[in-house]
């Protein structure tokens, strides 16, 4: 029994391995908090290790809530840095309201929310928005199970759907860019946490249909194919568009790229390694957030970015009210910093 | 007993008998064969990126650079303060109640109790610690919270397998115990708990085995998913193995599936050395206490 109760902290500290790396001050010493969406989470975790390369003794913890659990424990005054999908709700305001967090809202990377479908499916290689709204709305729940309800140009077989976790953001944001309301959608379809899952279940059935994030597609690009979206307005990019980094960039590729944030409370930049932190994190995330598979902002909208931290602009752009699809990150943050 | 009458020839019962043989036989091997290949094909997933370099990394965005050491020291630590606070607790409460407590409705409820708690489901003692010792004992998101509630979840199975290893003890030798003149605690002490402990480790041992690859508590009460550090006190923020695992394979890369594999098969191999340990000190203790002692 003796044996149990050691528990020797020591045991693998001489293996800690010394590698050193210049950029960030290498004095600063502390903890950072960071928790929230599994979306962003690559990328906080590709900012922490290269942070960590030069800070060594500051200590960072990511953890993976999902936006709403990481909103929770951010407004509870638990974390430093929440990060998070899609932006703030009214509820998650109110509760940092009301235990006086005062946060900052940076958006960090794209991500392009991919519409896929089976390589064998020759068929629906484009969509338009209105095919996909009839497609997910709750009504087609039962009633539009065939191939050829959405276009009769298409086969006549049975459609088999696949999408992300309905507690997701990249549930939230699909069903609001494309039905027009957050969370309303049919619901006969099969859904995962796990896009793992969702690549399996479309890339083994010819006739499915799936979405989810563009990482996902980017490495199963041989056994799935993406769906070019129409969104039926020209001034966007005429005609049906793939997603990729330059189609999300260059604001083609619509309604479906989405941009990811995280959230920093105010008190904690007082921290000098928060501050540097948060510094380098803007510094990086476009180099990182490619590295990782998403898509990196615009130059404009990463120096609005900065901006809004260095003048320690508290507050969202979006009011508590969703995605505000279809508008550009440059033009709702310039707007507000003007 | 009732006698009963085979009107059948003895042929046929003969193909009956080899019947079921082949029928177990064959249960048996469909069982270890799941069993084999499930383990087969872990390992060889993950073989690729098993090694030194693996168990002494810190996590990475770069699969191939991306190791288990915070997540292995943490399940390790994890474990080893779980036991401390759930051998003791369990097993005095099972000698409490197998050989102190008064048979009457109340301790017929708390055992009741006890054996409803061994089959909730794991996430309700998450949230149960989420609340007890995270909010109300203000314990933060530790090794310390991540213990306790893991203690808590494995407290009744510990409970149950320690009273049915002290009611194995004969009464024979309690009564002999007491007839020469010792005290109830002199006999449980030195009669009764030793000739029970190697069962009592077995339980707790198995207990603890489920509690190292547990994942949904320690996701409710927020075990961190990047830590590049080892845990330096009982209040330090920690990962543990299935967190990795579960953070790797949900990942788009095919390569950091090859990490969840490799780190399963490292959850594994904890697994059956804990295990290889509990059979050992159950063997040295069972011949030190032999019941031909007696």
């Amino acid at each position: 029994m003796r044996t149990f109760v050691h528990c020797s902290f020591a045991v693998a500290a001489f293996l800690a391995a010394t590698e050193a790396l210049a950029a960030v001050p290498s004095n600063l010493e502390g903890r950072i908090t960071v928790d929230g969406s599994s979306t962003v989470y690559p990328i906080t975790e590709a900012v922490a290790e290269e942070f960590g390369k030069s800070a060594r003794n500051v200590k960072v913890t990511v953890g993976i809530s999902g936006t709403g659990g990481g909103f929770k424990k951010f407004c509870g005054n638990e974390t430093d840095i929440s990060n998070a999908s899609r932006p703030i709700k009214s509820s998650e305001m109110d509760a940092c309201a009301q235990n006086g967090v005062e946060y900052i809202e940076l958006p960090v990377a794209y991500d392009a929310l991919t519409v896929v479908v089976n390589p064998k499916n020759s068929w629906a290689r484009t969509l338009t928005v209105s095919e996909l709204k009839a497609l997910w709305s709750p009504e087609a729940q039962g009633t539009i199970t065939r191939w050829n309800q959405i276009r009769p140009s298409f086969p006549d077989q049975p459609i088999a759907l696949f999408g992300a976790g309905v507690d997701s953001g990249t549930f939230d944001y699909f069903t609001e860019a494309i039905v027009g309301k957050s969370q309303s959608s049919r619901g006969d379809f099969t859904s995962s946490e796990d896009d793992n899952v969702l690549v399996q279940g479309v890339s083994g059935n010819q006739y499915a249909l799936g979405f989810f994030g563009l990482a996902y597609y980017s490495e199963n690009a041989d056994k799935l194919a993406a769906v070019a979206i129409d969104d039926g307005n020209d001034a966007n990019g005429k005609g049906a568009v793939l997603p990729g980094a330059e189609t999300v960039r260059n604001g083609t590729y619509q309604p479906l790229s989405r941009p990811i944030f995280i959230y920093v409370r105010k008190s904690s930049l007082g921290r000098p390694e928060v501050q540097e932190f948060v510094k380098f994190y803007l510094d990086q995330a476009t180099t990182l957030a490619r590295e990782v598979g998403y898509v990196e902002l615009v130059p404009e909208v990463v120096s609005l970015a900065k901006s809004r931290l260095s003048s320690q602009t508290v507050g969202t752009v979006f009011h508590g009210k969703g995605h505000a699809v279809g508008q550009s990150l440059t033009e709702l943050y310039a707007k507000r910093s003007s | 007993m009732s006698l009963v009458v085979e009107k059948r020839p003895l042929l046929s019962r003969k193909w009956a008998e080899q019947l079921f043989y082949g029928a177990a036989v064959l249960a048996l091997v469909v069982a270890l064969m799941v069993l084999v290949t499930l383990l087969l094909d872990i390992f060889i997933d993950g073989s690729s990126r098993l090694g030194w370099d693996f168990l002494t990394g810190y996590p990475s965005r770069f699969p191939e650079k991306a190791g288990v050491l915070p997540a292995l020291t943490g399940s390790f630590c994890l474990i080893l303060l779980t036991a401390l606070f759930a051998f003791p607790i369990g097993i005095a409460a099972a000698i409490y109640l197998e050989e102190y407590a008064p048979q009457n409705r109340l301790t017929r409820i708390i055992e009741l109790n006890i054996a409803n708690l061994a089959g909730v489901p794991s996430i309700i003692y998450g949230l149960l610690g989420l609340q007890l010792f995270i909010r109300f004992f203000g314990f933060g998101r530790s090794l310390l919270a991540g213990a306790m509630t893991m203690a808590l979840l494995i407290l009744p199975v510990i409970i149950i397998t320690a009273r049915e290893s002290l009611r194995t003890v004969p009464r024979s030798l309690r009564e002999a115990s007491i007839a020469l003149g010792a005290t109830k605690w002199q006999t449980i002490r030195h009669h009764v708990v030793p000739v029970a402990f190697p069962g009592i480790l077995t339980g707790c041992i198995l207990a603890t085995s489920r509690a190292i690859g547990e994942t949904a508590p320690l996701i409710t009460i927020g075990a961190l998913t990047y830590v590049a550090f080892l845990p330096d006190s009982i209040f330090s923020p920690f990962t543990a193995l299935p967190i990795q695992s579960f953070n790797w394979i949900s990942r788009p890369q095919t390569a950091f599936h090859a990490n969840a594999a490799a780190a399963i098969t490292v959850l594994l191999v904890v697994l059956l050395a804990m295990n290889a340990f509990a059979i050992w000190l159950r063997g040295r203790l069972e011949k030190k206490y032999k019941l031909s002692r007696l």
